[in-house]
């Protein structure tokens, strides 16, 4: 874990009578922002966050986040829309200070001190719409210390690799939605970050476009970059993702590897039988219900094998029986759905209290 | 820091390479060409006004031999000193001038009657107050007639007089001064509109994520500095060029106290610092501003904000070394016009070091501010605010 961020005691001073020295305030914490402490070297998260808090007005968009993204890994961050996943992304980057606890990008709490290292592709995409698409990618590079002329040949490369060759010199404005995104993923990623960070990579793509930006996060990953995206798209996540995050409400529902998601649900059982009804009905559980001439059913806590002599026995003529292991769909639906009904309840019994 | 200047200068040559290379660029730099053409006929015409139609007629309702006797002694009159300094004269029928003053086609401010040794004024109280000397002047010269003395003068030349070099450094400080207010009330105004580009796009997303925020308000403002310099250059070369083709060295305003090397360097200095210091606080104004109607709107008051800071400067040129002049010169706003008109009149140079060094804080405050008010009502950044600058109300997160 990094080292939390220490305040710069003079500065802390200074805020404590701001009334009267608010200029000196903001100088101080000007100097905090650029200066920061010393950031801990060598740590195996790309990403860290402790108890990170962000409202807005009265609403908690991010409420207590803890996430700790393994370096080399791709990360997803899921959840529903208006769950607080960009909030938590623009906290994370620096965009936006938290109101309440701690967060360490690459081991240095100052995220903008290690913009040189990250990439990042923002949920609402933004271009300037006359300049020409190689002149961007390296204008995006250049912000983040790439020098001007490596950023134009790379994006040159980059383009002409992606089939986009004769786009290199068009003005954005020329160039369609997605060739437009594609430019800004080029941009993301020309300076040849450590860590990517994504916000809704997939939205606006078609289905091709969307499988090469799969193979372009496997290559990054491959060659040991982070990458965190966040996404409302369950699949990509699944193919993609080592580790993932579940957040609704502002809070981390579920923090684990896909399988482990996979593994909050118990695995259905589907059976169909030839036989409508007899002894054996008593052996299937109590929660099971029938749809499309089909039994449906949680697999019991003592297995298959038990419930698979019983129809034998009590000759049901079994015509089909499958055990599917969730998906993350179901996962996420689970998780969230149940993270929403939590929530409601909260807020009702807040409501009560008050 | 260096971070900071760094990134700042890659938004800058953006900035400015995005502006210098657009078509609306030739608009820019035939921009002032208007108001001097403008200025040049309405000139024209103003001064046909002031030298013809805004001069006082009195009318003389007098015997013709004494009226022509008037108009004679007021054409030698006009000779010496300039018919712009006294009242135009026409004829008038003689009778009671309370009437013909009351006559609807009566085109007189006043009316001479009477002989000419006792000549009667009549008209309003408030318009004889002015005209009377001068009526008495023409009247006597008219009395005189040929008789009326001419002294000659004597010219004798001196090679200094400190009393006339105070006045054309005056001179040359009240141009500078104008000249710099000029142009960066041109200029300055331009930068409310900058950042909404970038919101509009989108832009400023990637820019917050990627450099501090004071790095893109210094590019803004030094692309734009880079954009008014081109100008500068490209007007300054054209008037010099014309001046030297045209008009000869007959032209050049009075040297400066501080001479002419110096006192060109602290102009653009003193410009650059005017620009930044206005530029710097419109820029943190307009951030605030979410769309372009909200910048339309800034406009009026910040225009109006810029005159009053002229005008107390240009007071305080009058008054070197009293309290307003050392106000306008230590308010930050006004200091750079204070300080250049100084630079004309006093050939002390290290106030000038103090002021700039003055300036250039306030400049970095101010962009500081911009800053912080730009993270907390924008980007929502810092702690949770109820109410954002220009909103009731404060806007959802994403």
């Amino acid at each position: 874990m990094a080292q939390a961020a220490k305040p710069n005691r003079r500065a802390s001073a200074f805020r404590r009578c701001s009334k009267v020295s608010v200029c000196v305030a903001i100088l101080c914490d000007y100097q905090e922002r650029m200066i920061g402490d010393i950031p801990a070297p060598n740590s195996t998260y790309a990403v860290e966050a402790h108890g990170l808090v962000k409202t807005f007005g009265d609403f908690r968009a991010v409420d207590g986040i803890d996430i700790a993204v393994p370096a080399g890994s791709i990360y997803g961050v899921l959840g529903p829309n208006g769950a607080g996943k960009t909030t938590l992304l623009r906290t994370l980057l620096g965009i936006v200070d938290p109101d309440e606890g701690r967060r360490s990008l690459l081991g240095d709490s100052m995220p903008l001190r290690q913009a040189r290292a990250i990439g990042y592709l923002p949920e609402e995409r933004g271009l300037y719409p006359s300049m020409k698409a190689a002149e961007a990618i390296a204008f995006m590079g250049a912000l983040r210390g790439l020098p001007l002329k490596i950023g134009r040949e790379r994006a040159r490369e980059m383009l002409t690799a992606h089939g986009m060759g004769a786009s290199v010199d068009k003005p954005i404005r020329q160039l369609s939605k997605g060739m437009a995104q594609t430019v800004q993923l080029f941009g993301t990623i020309v300076h040849q970050p450590r860590l990517i960070v994504l916000d809704e990579p997939f939205s606006g793509l078609d289905a091709i476009n969307q499988g090469k930006l799969e193979a372009l996060i496997r290559e990054q990953a491959r060659r040991g970059v982070t990458v965190l995206f966040s996404t409302h798209v369950i699949a990509h996540a699944e193919r993609l993702c080592e580790r993932i995050a579940i957040i609704a409400g502002g809070r981390v529902r579920f923090e684990g590897s896909v399988s482990e998601a996979r593994d909050q649900l118990r695995p259905q059982v589907r059976l169909r039988t030839r036989s409508a009804d007899g002894s054996w009905r008593r052996a299937l559980p109590a929660e099971t219900v029938a749809d499309d001439g089909a039994w449906h059913f949680d697999l019991p806590d003592e297995g298959i094998e038990p419930l698979l002599r019983a129809l034998l026995d009590g000759q049901a003529g079994i015509e089909s029986l499958s055990i599917e292991r969730p998906g993350l769909h179901d996962a996420f639906v689970w998780i969230a759905g149940a993270a929403a009904a939590r929530r409601m309840e909260e807020e009702r019994a807040e409501e009560a209290t008050a | 820091m260096k971070e900071i200047f760094r990134a700042a200068l890659v938004i800058a040559r953006r900035d400015f390479s995005a502006v210098i290379f657009s078509k609306t660029f030739i608009l820019f730099l035939l921009g002032p060409l208007f108001p001097v053409l403008i200025g040049m006929a309405f000139g024209g015409i103003g001064e046909k006004i002031t030298t013809d139609s805004l001069r006082p007629v009195v009318g003389l309702s007098m015997t013709s031999a004494e009226a022509a006797r008037m108009e004679r002694a007021y054409q030698g009159l006009a000779e010496q000193i300039g018919p712009e300094n006294l009242p135009r004269l026409r004829r008038a029928p003689v009778g009671d001038p309370r009437v013909l003053l009351g006559q609807p086609d009566a085109r007189y401010f006043a009316l001479v009657s009477g002989p000419l040794n006792r000549p009667v004024l009549t008209g309003k109280a408030g318009d004889l107050a002015g005209l009377e000397g001068d009526i008495s002047l023409i009247a006597s010269a008219a009395l005189a007639g040929e008789h009326m003395p001419r002294v000659r003068v004597k010219k004798q030349l001196v090679s200094a007089s400190t009393g006339a070099e105070a006045q054309s450094r005056l001179f040359t400080g009240r141009a500078a001064q104008f000249l710099i207010f000029f142009l960066t009330m041109l200029l300055a105004g331009m930068v409310l509109s900058n950042l909404v580009e970038e919101k509009t796009n989108k832009v400023i997303e990637i820019l917050a994520a990627a450099v501090p925020i004071d790095a893109v308000f210094l590019g803004k403002l030094l692309a734009m500095l880079g954009m008014s310099f081109v100008g500068i250059l490209f007007w300054g070369s054209a008037v010099a060029a014309g001046i030297s083709l045209f008009a000869g060295p007959s032209l050049t305003p009075p040297a400066p106290a501080i001479g002419w090397p110096i006192f060109l360097l602290l102009s653009a200095i003193y410009f650059t610092m005017a620009y930044a210091l206005l530029g710097s606080l419109f820029l943190g104004i307009g951030a605030q501003a979410a769309t372009v109607r909200e910048v339309q709107t800034l406009n009026m008051p910040v225009t109006m904000a810029q005159m009053g800071v002229f005008f107390f400067a240009t007071y305080a040129v009058d008054h070197m070394g009293s309290a307003p002049e050392i106000a306008a010169t230590i308010f930050p706003f006004s200091s750079p016009f204070a300080m250049i008109a100084r630079a004309a009149q006093s050939a002390t140079l290290w106030p000038h070091l103090l002021a700039i060094i003055w300036q250039a804080a306030w400049v970095s405050l101010i962009i500081r501010f911009g800053v912080t008010l730009f993270r907390r009502h924008v980007l929502k950044s810092g702690q949770a605010q109820k109410r954002s600058l220009f909103r009731r109300r404060s806007a959802s997160p994403s």
